[in-house]
């Protein structure tokens, strides 16, 4: 599970609706894996990713430390984008747990896949 | 990549091994897939450098095609563990980087319960949220897994809702409007063309029928009668640059 996919990812518990997001990494296994660097698609998603749950979990992963605001505009930042690049789509969660801050539910990611499935009491 | 070339790559990736009747997993053929994503790819602009999502994913087949056609990212869900392994090693067969999550589909979007409410309604809620806490649920209280208007595409071969599921395909397009900004593709039965383009309308999007194909559907399983059956299925593709969004 690449950050990006984690950034997507919020408590879905029921009743769970208030800090709920982002969830907290517990992870045994994070690799780094390269990928092509697109630095249009990563402009693209800037518009779509919390940043500030981005950047709070790159800097508790010991991955990057992001900048706590983006330059209004990404022209010519390419050391910056190719940072995002790093931690959104180099960097898998490989093995470990999701923890909600709000409910505590834990999720487990096991070989990279996340396991978000409720049982039934929990839905 | 030239469509023959996508078709035969796509004959290379592994089916479920033991096929459920109940998840309704009939794989997606590889020409018929080829055909969806090439349509995607060169006549919509809907793949390359997009995100994309793949909802009942099964082993991906979806899901790899686009990443040949140059997709920048994919996320595949499915609520089958075991198909969700043949997956991830079709996915690093071909070494594509596809990101699966286990979860029912249905259930993760906030429409499990019957008595929702109408999407519009639902968005609204969405939309009243501040930014610094992501929409946690939709208005009817039931929570939502992924962030709505996450993704620009969406991509599934849904169950048709044949096996004591009916309506699930419908459900699942909906959920696909929820989280795609810009395009859902699927496959629905022909018959069910003017109910789709109804609820379609109801979210907020247009549908268009891309193509009509004929599935051919493998004898798998016990109850199958004959060797295989010819279904009438629509490729259709809803724009949702006009649904209500956050």
């Amino acid at each position: 599970m690449r950050l990006l996919t984690h950034n997507l990812l919020q408590c879905h518990v029921k009743g769970c609706s208030t800090n709920n997001y982002p969830l907290r990494v517990e992870a045994t296994n994070v690799v780094h894996k390269e990928a092509d660097f697109n630095p249009e698609f990563i402009t693209h998603m800037l518009q779509k990713i919390e940043w500030n749950a981005l950047r709070t979990t790159a800097s508790a992963l010991g991955v990057a430390e992001l900048p706590e605001i983006l330059p209004l505009s990404m022209e010519g930042q390419e050391e910056l984008l190719k940072q995002i690049h790093l931690v959104l789509m180099e960097t898998h969660i490989m093995d470990g747990k999701l923890v909600c801050p709000g409910c505590s539910h834990e999720y487990l990611v096991t070989h990279g896949v996340g396991n978000m499935l409720l049982i039934e009491d929990e839905v | 990549m030239k469509l023959k070339h996508l078709e035969s790559a796509l004959q290379d990736v592994e089916a479920f091994a033991s096929p459920k009747v109940k998840l309704e997993q009939y794989p997606t053929q590889p020409h018929v897939a080829a055909q969806m994503l090439y349509t995607m790819h060169n006549s919509f602009g809907d793949i390359e450098g997009k995100a994309v999502g793949d909802l009942g994913c099964g082993c991906a087949v979806l899901s790899i095609g686009a990443a040949l056609l140059g997709s920048a990212y994919n996320v595949g869900f499915d609520i089958d563990t075991d198909a969700l392994k043949i997956a991830a090693a079709n996915a690093a067969e071909f070494e594509c980087d596809i990101d699966f999550v286990h979860c029912d589909v249905v259930e993760a979007l906030g429409l499990a319960a019957n008595a929702q409410p109408p999407l519009h309604i639902q968005m609204a809620a969405l939309s009243t949220n501040d930014s610094s806490s992501p929409a946690a649920s939709s208005s009817n209280g039931l929570p939502l897994l992924v962030r709505p208007k996450s993704l620009d595409t969406v991509i599934m071969n849904p169950p048709f809702g044949t096996k004591n599921n009916a309506g699930i395909d419908m459900t699942f397009l909906h959920a696909g409007v929820l989280l795609a900004r810009t395009a859902v593709w699927s496959l629905h039965k022909t018959s069910t063309r003017k109910h789709i383009a109804k609820k379609a309308a109801e979210w907020g999007t247009t549908m268009e029928v891309v193509a009509e194909l004929r599935f051919d559907i493998p004898a798998m399983y016990k109850f199958h009668k004959e060797k295989s059956v010819d279904v009438a299925v629509d490729l259709i593709r809803l724009d949702c640059t006009r649904a209500p969004s956050r």
